[in-house]
């Protein structure tokens, strides 16, 4: 009865503010709605049992991601009401779509069986006696060692992506080679002369660039 | 030792490309050219591993290596050596000289490896992922261009779409059976399926025709293909196509095999499309880039022809196409990234008038490569055809054929026109003189694609004997 009403309670909020992310007009309310219904999301995650999911999603969307997205909204000069400017327009058009898939969901859904075989053929059913975390742990560093190596590397390419299409090396300030300066030598630099009265001095065009 | 043998291509290539990031931060100034032979020898290397590996199911299932899956590697390692090779004089030219680029086409490479040897539907996620993170990075290379930024938007936002629904569609098979295992799969899904399962299924497939783009999912590619940098098209119009046609292979035959009825028809449709729409979308273009990415799209449409017979002749012909598609398609970009005048590149057709008085070597072998693509016999893209078509007519696909031979005639009105463009139109390209590593990937194209018909045996028995591993 109360895991019950605790569902209905967070899936409402969960649901209202989704839809507040959407319609709020003001970028960082929503950057906040969203927050909110991650931290829902993470509540019904919590009540299925799923405990890990539910600090991961707490600790990488609420954490990171989320607040990554308030950085770039607050940072960055969006032009949000440009954004949603076609929203009249195509929003028949997108409701109409969203029907269609609706009522396909739901097809699917209701229509909805799993085959015969299909607790026999699980590979690694939940353990009676482990918390999830532990037995995803158990799995993860084990079974689907490869996999989760292989992740690894989706995350390398994607930190050399974020350098190669962002990293410059410009030349922003003069900075001083101290071992250049001690190197030089009075004869590279200095030359004297002794100038004729009148005649002046010929500069070699050489040094003109230099000055 | 034995044990690690059939994952060393897969190591090399990861600790390899790790190593020669390293090399590439601390050396000063950017050592993109050692990075760009570092990865060629790496790339060799695994190919050569992988030819020695035995065939086995490796991590409790996650992964198998088979004569199928090498023979795809094989395909995809020399696709990545000529995209290297085509790259290296290229992108100094053209300023985007990095040294990350080879190491990023490695990471892509070892996705692909991940890919073509999945026996899990989290591998070939986990796999695909890796690939098309590291094309979409290549794609936007050339990050001061607005043309090639865009394109790497693009494909990153399309990309993204297609690799949801397929993750979607494995969500829906794996709530259906209850496991992501191939050989698991194959045993479970019979002739009596739900809904979940064949909506399933049919995302699968979204997200792997998008990878090949085929039609209907192909509205990334002219544009993608036009705005990246020639080098990383060159890659891109090889190599992760193979990659994907042999995992579009393996997933319809190996988990999905019983649903063959389910599925044939959804093949015939995407490559009835992508045939129609190569043939005629390709019309009208002006720029060679963009030919080339809707001669990709009807390509992939006849090579989809063998898979949709579903017979073991079917996927030989599928393989015996992609292997000669690659190897037309590598040497038609070598062709395509020589075209600059005075430093600077050039990819209108219209450039190429006069090529043939100037140029006669050159001019030929880009003839060569449009004939082939066209399917004028003796070339080899006619033989290609001919496997996929005579698979077909076995199967009883009499109306996919028909399609398939108008549609290829209709092509050859514009492969044709680039041949006519360069010996009959009056003009001087006066392009700049070819570098070494380009004329060498050019000639090796031109004499492949020339001299197949001499000796057409290693590749049929070698696809054959894949496809015999593949159907098992």
């Amino acid at each position: 009865m109360i895991v019950n009403l605790a569902f209905y309670f967070f899936s409402f909020i969960l649901l209202a503010s989704a839809v507040m992310v959407v319609t709020s007009r003001n970028p960082v309310h929503a950057v906040l709605f969203l927050i909110l219904a991650f931290v829902n999301a993470a509540v019904l995650f919590l009540l299925a049992g799923a405990e890990f999911l539910a600090f991961i999603l707490a600790i990488v969307y609420v954490g990171a991601v989320a607040v990554l997205f308030l950085f770039v909204v607050m940072m960055l000069d969006v032009d949000f009401a440009a954004l949603k400017e076609g929203f009249q327009r195509y929003a028949p058009v997108g409701a109409l779509v969203a029907l269609v898939l609706f009522g396909e969901l739901f097809l699917v859904v209701s229509g909805w069986s799993t085959l015969a075989g299909a607790p026999a053929a699980r590979l690694y059913p939940t353990p009676d006696n482990l918390t999830n975390t532990a037995a995803l742990g158990n799995l993860i560093y084990t079974s689907y060692l490869p996999l989760f190596q292989l992740s690894g590397m989706v995350l390398l390419v994607a930190m050399i992506g974020a350098i190669v299409l962002t990293h410059r090396d410009r030349k922003r300030s003069l900075h001083q080679k101290l071992s250049a300066q001690h190197a030089r030598t009075p004869e590279q630099t200095l030359r004297l002369v002794r100038p004729e009265l009148g005649a002046g001095v010929s500069v070699p065009a050489s040094e003109k660039e230099a000055t | 030792m034995t044990s690690l043998l059939p994952i060393l291509p897969a190591l090399l290539l990861g600790l390899g490309a790790m190593a020669l990031l390293i090399v590439g931060v601390l050396a000063k100034p950017e050592p993109a050219g050692f990075t760009t032979w570092g990865a060629i020898v790496l790339l060799v290397a695994a190919a050569l591993v992988s030819c020695a590996a035995p065939d086995t199911l490796l991590f409790h299932g996650l992964l198998k290596t088979s004569l199928f899956t090498r023979f795809a590697d094989a395909l995809v390692y020399t696709a990545a050596v000529a995209a290297l090779l085509l790259a290296l004089d290229y992108n100094r030219k053209e300023g985007i000289a990095r040294f990350e680029y080879p190491i990023l086409v490695l990471l892509g490479v070892l996705g692909m490896v991940v890919m073509i040897s999945a026996a899990d539907l989290m591998t070939l996620y986990i796999g695909f992922e890796l690939q098309s993170l590291a094309l979409y990075i290549a794609a936007a290379l050339a990050r001061d261009s607005v043309r090639s930024t865009e394109a790497g938007l693009k494909y990153f936002v399309l990309g993204a779409l297609a690799s949801g629904l397929l993750v979607y569609g494995i969500s829906l098979v794996y709530g259906f059976t209850g496991t992501t295992s191939f050989a698991a799969l194959a045993g479970l899904l019979g002739a009596n399926i739900g809904y979940g399962a064949v909506i399933g299924l049919v995302f699968v497939i979204v997200g792997l025709a998008f990878k090949i783009s085929a039609a209907p999912f192909h509205m990334w590619t002219p544009d993608v293909y036009e705005g990246a940098p020639t080098s990383v098209t060159a890659l891109f119009g090889t190599a992760p196509k193979a990659a994907a046609m042999a995992l579009f292979l393996s997933v319809m035959t190996g988990p999905f095999g019983h649903l063959l009825a389910q599925w044939q028809m959804i093949i015939e449709i995407l490559a009835i499309i992508s045939m129609a729409l190569g043939a005629l979308a390709a019309i009208g273009q002006t720029n060679i880039k963009r030919l080339m990415a809707y001669s990709s799209i009807g390509h992939m449409g006849y090579a989809l022809m063998g898979l949709a017979a579903g017979t073991e002749a079917g996927i030989q012909a599928t393989l015996i196409y992609v292997a000669i598609y690659v190897v037309m398609s590598f040497g038609a970009f070598a062709c395509i990234i020589a075209m600059r005048r005075r430093g600077q590149a050039v990819e209108k057709i219209s450039d190429l008038a006069g090529l043939a008085a100037q140029r006669p070597g050159f001019a030929f072998a880009m003839a060569l490569f449009m004939w082939a693509m066209a399917g004028i016999p003796p070339l080899s893209g006619f033989f290609g055809k001919l496997y996929v078509f005579s698979a077909a007519l076995n199967a009883g696909l009499v109306t996919l054929v028909i399609i398939g031979i108008i549609t290829s005639v209709i092509s050859a009105f514009y492969y044709l026109r680039v041949i006519k463009v360069m010996y009959f139109d009056a003009g001087a390209p006066d392009f700049d003189a070819v570098p070494a590593s380009v004329n060498f990937v050019m000639a090796v194209g031109a004499a492949v694609t020339a001299l197949f018909i001499l000796l057409p045996a290693p590749l049929i028995t070698a696809a054959s004997a894949a496809a015999k591993a593949l159907m098992g």
